[in-house]
């Protein structure tokens, strides 16, 4: 048993050694370099490439039917449309608190959130928190018979009235 | 042997060729033997083969620990029975619940036995650390299995989370899109990760499969992978801490 054991050890130079341990790493180095390609190829899976969520866009009638002082509301898109004076702007309905949809209180004349009590006038800046953003402007386009297309994808700068 | 027919039959049953391939060890009434019951068993085996008397008093641990397991067990069993129900899509997942609700027998009863074992189990584990914490047994050598119970409590949380959605009700919906929301407070990584999370910008049919799979596979595959290093450490670190000894007169409190 010994002598077996004896005769199997080989000897051992230092740089077998090195290239042992060079061979080592490189089987490591491979091992790792394979895992980080399955971890980004499943990272890549798991998002999602079409999404069937409703268009962005949406007609929101002619800008004849927006005097001063109206405010509608697009359920579908969590929009209001507005009429203001001298033309007509589009806000988001969503929350900038965590994400709720606040609803119009014609009578109050205030946007409120039913969540955690977000307030905000009707051009969409924060009057009581927690919300701690305005409520984002939506582009507003208009064809030359002036009927209204929304994007809510597309936010504008506060302000930026679409002239009627 | 006694006359007794019944240990009678046991020594039979004991000396047939099929009980000795199960059971390898004799009957437990020597010392050895009753130590080789424990370990020769895959399910006693992360048990002592002896504890002292006052680690089984109530007081000792409250039973806390064993409370949230039990929990867990009872919502592995009555999840299981859910899932032949329900189906992770819209509308259908609400649907099935109303279903379970109204039409199937012991619908109701599995329902909300899932529902307040869930519940139970959140607050058992919150017990029990508190009750790890104010008996110190958190202390070396046990330090890092308290992190492991951190990474359990997140786990439970976010298997309770992850549940809360699957009915596809008002508040499952409101629920999930203000957690998701906050998600999405989080510097640079909070979009992208709310976005793999819903499969999407909206909580839609994508999220509710996605948290179907994340509540029924991978975090319950997680809960009980860290669960057994848990348990496993628990002996490793010379089994259940209770109350500290009270300090030595000349000791001073640490």
């Amino acid at each position: 048993m010994r002598d077996a054991e004896e005769g199997m050890a080989l000897p051992l130079r230092p740089e077998d050694q090195s290239r042992r341990e060079f061979m080592a790493r490189l089987g490591l180095g491979a091992c790792a370099l394979t895992a980080a390609g399955a971890a980004l190829t499943v990272l890549d899976f798991m998002e999602p490439k079409v999404l069937f969520e409703p268009a962005t866009e949406f007609k929101a009638g002619n800008i004849q039917e927006y005097p001063e002082g109206t405010v509608k509301f697009n359920e579908e898109h969590r929009a209001y449309i507005i009429g203001g004076q001298g033309g007509v702007f589009a806000v988001s309905a969503v929350c900038t608190h965590l994400g709720c949809i606040t609803r119009y209180h014609a009578n109050e004349g205030m946007i409120a959130c039913p969540c955690h009590g977000s307030q905000f006038d009707p051009e969409g800046n924060v009057t009581h928190g927690p919300a701690p953003r305005p409520l984002p402007w939506l582009e507003v386009k208009a064809d030359a018979e002036g009927n209204l297309t929304v994007d809510t994808s597309m936010v504008i700068p506060h302000g930026k009235v679409l002239k009627a | 042997m006694n006359g007794n027919p019944f240990s009678q039959l046991a020594s039979l049953v004991r000396g047939s060729a099929v009980y000795r391939s199960i059971v390898r060890h004799g009957a437990a009434d020597t010392n050895r033997n009753r130590s080789l019951v424990i370990f020769e068993n895959l399910f006693l085996h992360v048990h002592p083969v002896k504890v002292r008397e006052k680690t089984l008093k109530f007081t000792h641990t409250y039973w806390l620990g064993g409370i949230t397991i039990s929990a867990m067990v009872v919502l592995i069993a009555t999840g299981i029975l859910l899932m032949f129900y329900y189906h992770p899509s819209v509308p259908q997942a609400y649907r099935d619940m109303k279903e379970l609700k109204f039409v199937v027998d012991n619908g109701v009863f599995y329902r909300n036995l899932h529902r307040w074992a869930a519940h139970l189990m959140v607050l058992g584990a919150m017990l029990h650390m508190v009750r790890v914490f104010y008996h110190r047994a958190y202390r070396p050598p046990r330090q890092f299995n308290w992190v492991i119970g951190v990474v359990l409590l997140l786990v439970t949380l976010l298997l309770s989370y992850t549940g809360y959605l699957l009915p596809w009700d008002q508040l499952a919906f409101w629920g999930v899109s203000v957690g998701t929301n906050m998600a999405k407070e989080a510097p640079i990584l909070g979009p992208p990760i709310r976005f793999l999370l819903l499969g999407g910008n909206i909580v839609s049919e994508n999220a509710l499969l996605r948290f179907y799979v994340l509540h029924c596979v991978l975090l319950p595959v997680a809960l009980i992978g860290f669960l057994g290093v848990h348990i496993w450490r628990i002996r490793k670190d010379g089994g259940v801490q209770g109350p500290p000894e009270p300090p030595a007169d000349d000791e001073v409190e640490p």
